[in-house]
């Protein structure tokens, strides 16, 4: 099959340009690589274990949510300074919903299988109204992102405070919490399913690409390198999933359990924790936007307008409804982020949120997204979050002075954007 | 007189007290070049944009093919089949050819999603036609040379079925070579019966390509005129004096 589309000889290549692997991912992986493992020597192994590993992704998932919507925002040329308070208000809204509005004004009962649902479809319906509204201004009346969304910063978080009179409530829905992480993951098995899928589906994807080009007569990578990449996107999910199936459940909390159901915990009975649905559904969230910015027009929408407003304004692009889709969708996004947050802390609290804005700015900016508009990815922006979540919680073990740790961080956010800047301009793009 | 394609009439437009157009009156018939002519500023770009959708005039009426139009966006005006390439380009720099030629009418596949393949090779084929040498299909427009981008814009207009096209200034970035070949390609065109509305400075080229060259001054028509019925020397002191000699004779 390799053959007969080789009918131009490409120029010779190096084994890297032949695996077609993105130079600038590559230096963030490697970025993260040494962080983890700077840290892992630093804790004396304690970064590395599969314990931290799993911390790290369920407490990365909130900010990672946020940062997909705002790579949008920002190759748009906008910027969302409000999607903390937002989430603060998407967050009161579910808890309120659930613990106050059905059981009180409905009459759905405490604990009724509906109550969860019908309590996310209501933040969602309100972060995607919220967004909407924002956008509105931005793309109608033309006030700047950075004004509407820094007014939002206020007023979102204090709509919050309102509606909770400023109360902390919990405990939330049993089912509610399980999309916090620890509260709900999948078990071996189940994760192992999962994996294994992905992989599957992973490598479908490839050969259905590679199979597309060469039916409209297109290059093709020769055929090792793209097994090469197959298999390292096996050995990564697969290795993913293998180190959050060794974090067992502590045997206390197994004996809680099996007390709960009336049993008594057998002496040889282990069981591990495996995939969270909080990272699964960050996961799902990251292939669906990856689809919407490379496979839909909206995506093609959203790229062209943050290369050249006025060439996609007559190119017959409605480039101020496409505004009100992206802040929509970033509300949508804050009210996802939201139920991770509140379910996480099994509560939802007035502060839920605070400075997220910055961090999912920060995220995005390093993985990648250019302010200047028309670049970004979504995976780059969880790499982001993930070096950013990564950084924090290693110097917090390392016993690093919590003033110190901001420093840090700020000044590697101020470093990765001059790395970047040195790296495109090297390359020769703008 | 058969029905013209386009047919502006008393058009005008201002921008905060300024005249940018003031009661112009033109048309276009298929198979015809009508070139534009006049110093910067002195309203073509203006009044082009207003039959492109880029601008809503104040007063006026454009009629297509003996009907009245609104156009009040650059949609509309691709809805009646009228295209244009911009002296600006309007590429989104960041994007390949092939994003750039079918931006907002992206081609899909069965399940809505935009068929890049099909579009790519789609691009292949009428960049073949248009600018043999090319290549640079998979890169980002910023990366070409300005005859290369200029190609893309030209592919824009001429892929969809344009019944109307207008030009503004298509041969400004490019070299000699590339110049003949806008040219062959107006020509081409124009057996074709589209209409082409052509902005240029170069008033030799004009002659050459254009059956009547229009020259405006300070926003208002000077005159029309068939280019048989007019010497370079008439078009320049219409152009500078914003008098048609052959009226004051």
């Amino acid at each position: 099959m390799s053959d007969a589309t080789q009918s131009t000889p490409a120029p010779k290549r190096s084994a890297l340009q032949a695996l077609e692997i993105d130079t600038r991912l590559l230096g963030m992986v490697g970025a993260f690589i040494v962080v983890c493992l700077v840290f892992n020597v630093l804790t004396d192994g304690r970064f590395l274990t599969p314990r931290n590993i799993f911390n790290l992704t369920i407490q990365t998932v909130s900010v990672a949510i946020m940062a997909t919507g705002m790579v949008f925002i920002i190759v748009t040329r906008h910027i969302d300074l409000a999607c903390g308070a937002l989430l603060a208000t998407c967050s009161a809204i579910m808890a309120m919903t659930q613990t106050a509005y059905l059981p009180q004004l409905v009459g759905l009962p405490l604990g009724h299988p509906a109550i969860p649902w019908i309590a996310i479809a209501v933040g969602m319906s309100a972060g995607a109204l919220i967004g909407a509204f924002q956008g509105w201004m931005v793309g109608y009346l033309a006030i700047p992102a950075f004004i509407v969304t820094l007014g939002g910063l206020l007023i979102w978080r204090n709509v919050g405070w309102y509606l909770t009179n400023g109360q902390t409530i919990g405990p939330l829905d049993p089912t509610f919490m399980q999309f916090g992480g620890i509260n709900g993951t999948l078990g071996t098995t189940w994760s192992w399913i999962i994996g294994i899928l992905a992989v599957v589906a992973a490598i479908w994807a490839l050969f259905s690409a590679r199979r597309n080009k060469i039916a409209h007569d297109f290059p093709v990578k020769p055929m090792w390198a793209e097994l090469v990449n197959a298999g390292i996107i096996a050995t990564a999910v697969l290795g993913f999933i293998a180190i959050l199936n060794s974090y067992e459940i502590p045997r206390g909390r197994l004996r809680r359990l099996f007390e709960a159901r009336g049993e008594t915990l057998p002496d040889d009975f282990t069981a591990a924790y495996g995939l969270p649905i909080s990272v699964l559904l960050l996961i799902a969230i990251a292939i669906g936007m990856t689809v919407i910015a490379k496979k839909t027009r909206l995506g093609r929408y959203i790229f062209a307008t943050g290369g050249n407003p006025d060439a996609a304004e007559l190119s017959g692009v409605n480039t101020r409804l496409l505004t009100v889709k992206v802040f929509a969708l970033m509300g949508a996004l804050c009210a996802i982020s939201a139920v991770v947050a509140s379910a996480r802390l099994t509560n939802h609290s007035n502060d839920i949120g605070t400075l997220d804005e910055l961090r999912v700015i920060a995220a995005a900016v390093i993985g990648g997204t250019a302010l200047s508009g028309g670049i970004g990815t979504i995976h780059g922006a969880i790499l982001g979050a993930l070096i950013m979540q990564s950084l924090q919680s290693g110097m917090a073990m390392v016993g690093v002075d919590a003033p110190l740790q901001n420093i840090v961080v700020g000044t590697v956010l101020v470093v990765a954007v001059l790395v970047d800047i040195i790296y495109r301009k090297r390359l020769g793009a703008k | 007189m058969a029905t013209p394609l386009v047919d502006l009439k008393d058009i005008s437009i201002s921008f905060g007290g300024v005249r940018a157009v003031d009661n112009v009156s033109i048309n276009l018939m298929p198979g015809e070049v009508v070139g534009l002519l006049g110093h910067n500023g002195a309203g073509k770009s203006t009044l082009i944009k207003i039959l492109s959708g880029a601008y809503q005039k104040d007063s006026g009426e454009i009629w297509i093919d003996g009907e009245k139009a609104e156009i009040n966006s650059p949609r509309d005006a691709r809805r009646y089949n009228i295209e244009t390439i911009y002296q600006t380009l309007a590429l989104a720099d960041n994007l390949d050819a092939a994003s750039n030629l079918f931006l907002g009418r992206e081609l899909t596949t069965a399940f809505g999603f935009v068929d890049e393949a099909k579009m790519e090779s789609e691009t292949k084929k009428i960049m073949a036609r248009l600018n043999p040498n090319f290549k640079k299909l998979g890169e980002p427009v910023s990366a070409l040379s300005g005859g290369q981008r200029q190609s893309v814009a030209i592919a824009r207009a001429v892929y969809f079925n344009a019944k109307i096209l207008i030009m503004d200034e298509p041969t400004a970035a490019l070299g000699v070579h590339e110049t003949q070949m806008v040219a062959d390609l107006i020509k081409e065109l124009k057996a074709q019966g589209l209409g082409i509305f052509l902005i240029s400075h170069d008033t030799r080229e004009m002659l050459d390509l254009c059956d009547r060259v229009s020259v405006m001054k300070n926003g208002a028509l000077v005159g029309t005129e068939r280019v048989e019925d007019v010497t370079e020397d008439d078009i320049l002191s219409m152009i500078i004096l914003g008098k048609n000699p052959k009226e004051a004779a």
